[in-house]
């Protein structure tokens, strides 16, 4: 007997509509409360491209580079003094992380801001008298200075693990096949394993590159006009609070995304290893004259 | 004869409390073909590490071609050597690891070339056209351009043994080259070892693979508990080993 075909009933999947229709609520509640509140939206557009915030933008990205490029170098000095065979370098190396991870950045901050009360000048004696460095502190130390020492400073005890982790995450039996075709501990180090440990390093160094660029609207606390403090100088003029603070987000989001791609390039060009799809488009690519995106 | 170019005198060396090798001596003529055998625990692979300074000796020395390795001979006295000196002498010596251990973001061509351009300074044009013959020597001509990951195993112990011989060394040490192959690739790396001990390269093996010792090896040396138990040619250590130790080794492995 010939078995007819029954209907099938596809599962209806209420609770998605449901919590679809309350999503999508929320958000339209959201929107009407935002129109009717009492902002001036008009006005964003223009304090975005206000002079004192381009300033405060300018500012905002200057820090955020140069602390985090100090800090990857400082970090990486720290990791290979972590895995060095001298023990007062594995102890030295021990403690600067366990004291500038330990210490709240702002905290550090004020108290580079504040060296002057204690240390009122810096010098550094020359051997048969004369001074190579004789100035006074708060020259030396400007907020500006105080602010890139204490996140640069901060920053770099988390590098430090970063790139040991990195370093780490390398099989040991590439090091000995370098030592093997006589390449030197330097050029191993630069060569062989670094490379290998970009692929762990760069992820969370991104992570913590976008944490810098918000983490510089600390430095508004001793008057370092990146984009916060920007905000707050527009603000205190025209106490239009709401909508300064707006126009900051707008640069925040601006850098950060950028900050995102530039992340996403990096992944790609140190993943050239792997079999993935995209890995083998990108080797693709880069065989085409002029689209040398990475060097072969 | 003539000087050996491979002289190990008195190798020692332990592990805590654990001692590895107990007085090893080994001389090797240019040219020759020297297989270590023993099981497990034995102290081949850490010998054949002492032999270019990857493992440090307590005791002993190593010379290479009439040079201490690791040392500086000054007046009648052994100076120990920087790491970046010990590197330059390595220069001499290749070694070919179990786990291959190819650079893995480089593709083999690079691999290959890493050496030439990067330590000895040979011009990029010539390491090419040297690195392409080498992998052609190797049967791997057509791959220079895939990375380790897109290689079978016996492919990246074939590029490793390329990589090694673009240093130009005059011995090569093998680290049981074949343990980490599937069977079947087995094969087509022994004959690669094989053409080189015919072409005159001066090599010392730790292997597991009776036959190849069999076949291309001038002398085996059988080692047990961090010592030499008996040395020999293969046909006789093979076939008429003088020692229990020998004789249950080989009873276990040709099982």
């Amino acid at each position: 007997m010939a078995v007819e075909p029954l209907p099938i009933v596809r599962l209806r999947h209420w609770g998605r509509w449901v919590s679809a229709v309350l999503i999508v609520g929320l958000l339209a509640a959201l929107i009407v409360t935002l129109a009717d509140a009492q902002i001036d939206w008009a006005s964003v557009p223009d304090f975005v491209l206000y002079r004192v915030m381009i300033v405060g933008l300018v500012n905002t990205v200057l820090l955020a580079v140069i602390a985090q490029t100090v800090a990857i170098a400082i970090g990486i000095v720290i990791a290979l003094m972590r895995r060095s065979a001298n023990p007062v370098a594995v102890w030295f190396a021990s403690g600067y992380i366990w004291l500038f991870r330990g210490l709240p950045v702002l905290l550090q901050i004020l108290i580079w801001y504040n060296l002057a009360l204690v240390i009122p000048t810096l010098s550094i004696p020359l051997p048969f008298g004369g001074y190579l460095l004789n100035e006074p502190t708060n020259v030396l130390v400007s907020a500006f200075t105080a602010a890139l020492l204490g996140l640069a400073l901060n920053e770099s005890a988390y590098m430090a693990e970063i790139v040991r982790a990195g370093l780490n995450s390398v099989d040991s039996g590439q090091t000995e096949a370098a030592k093997s075709i006589g390449m030197s501990p330097g050029l191993t180090l630069r060569r062989v394993v670094l490379p290998q440990a970009m692929r762990v390093i760069i992820p969370p160094t991104g992570n913590d590159f976008v944490d810098m660029l918000k983490g510089t609207s600390i430095a508004s606390v001793i008057g370092v006009t990146e984009l916060l403090h920007a905000a707050n100088n527009i603000s205190s003029n025209n106490l239009l609070v709401m909508e300064t603070l707006f126009a900051a987000a707008v640069w925040y989001m601006v850098v950060v995304t950028i900050a995102g791609f530039g992340q996403h390039y990096l992944e790609r060009r140190y993943q050239n290893n792997d079999r993935s799809a995209a890995a083998q488009a990108a080797r693709a690519l880069r065989a085409i004259p002029l689209s040398r995106s990475a060097r072969v | 004869m003539s000087e050996p170019l491979l002289r190990a005198v008195g190798i020692r060396k332990s592990f805590g409390h654990l001692d590895v090798l107990r007085g090893i001596d080994l001389e090797v003529h240019r040219g020759q073909v020297v297989c270590l055998l023993g099981p497990s625990g034995a102290g081949k692979s850490t010998f054949l590490r002492c032999l270019n300074h990857l493992e440090t000796i307590d005791a002993g020395q190593v010379w290479v071609d009439g040079k201490p390795i690791g040392f500086e001979l000054r007046n009648e006295k052994l100076y120990e050597l920087r790491e970046r000196e010990v590197a330059k002498q390595r220069r001499d010596i290749g070694m070919v690891f179990q786990r291959f251990n190819l650079f893995g973001h480089r593709t083999a061509m690079e691999n290959v070339i890493e050496g030439p351009i990067r330590v000895l300074g040979v011009k990029p044009d010539l390491a090419h056209k040297e690195g392409l013959a080498l992998l052609d020597r190797v049967g791997l001509a057509d791959r220079g351009d895939a990375y380790p990951a897109q290689l079978s195993g016996g492919q990246q112990q074939r590029v490793a043994i390329a990589r090694s011989l673009a240093m130009k060394p005059k011995l090569m040490l093998f680290d049981e080259p074949t343990s980490a192959l599937d069977p079947e690739l087995v094969g087509e790396v022994l004959a690669v070892m094989n053409s080189l001990a015919q072409d005159g390269m001066t090599m010392v093996v730790v292997t597991h693979e009776i036959g190849f010792a069999a076949e291309a090896a001038d002398r085996i040396v059988f080692m047990a508990d961090g010592s030499i138990v008996e040395t020999g040619p293969p046909e006789r250590v093979l076939k008429k080993p003088e020692h229990e130790r020998t004789r249950q080794f080989l009873a276990r492995v040709l099982a």
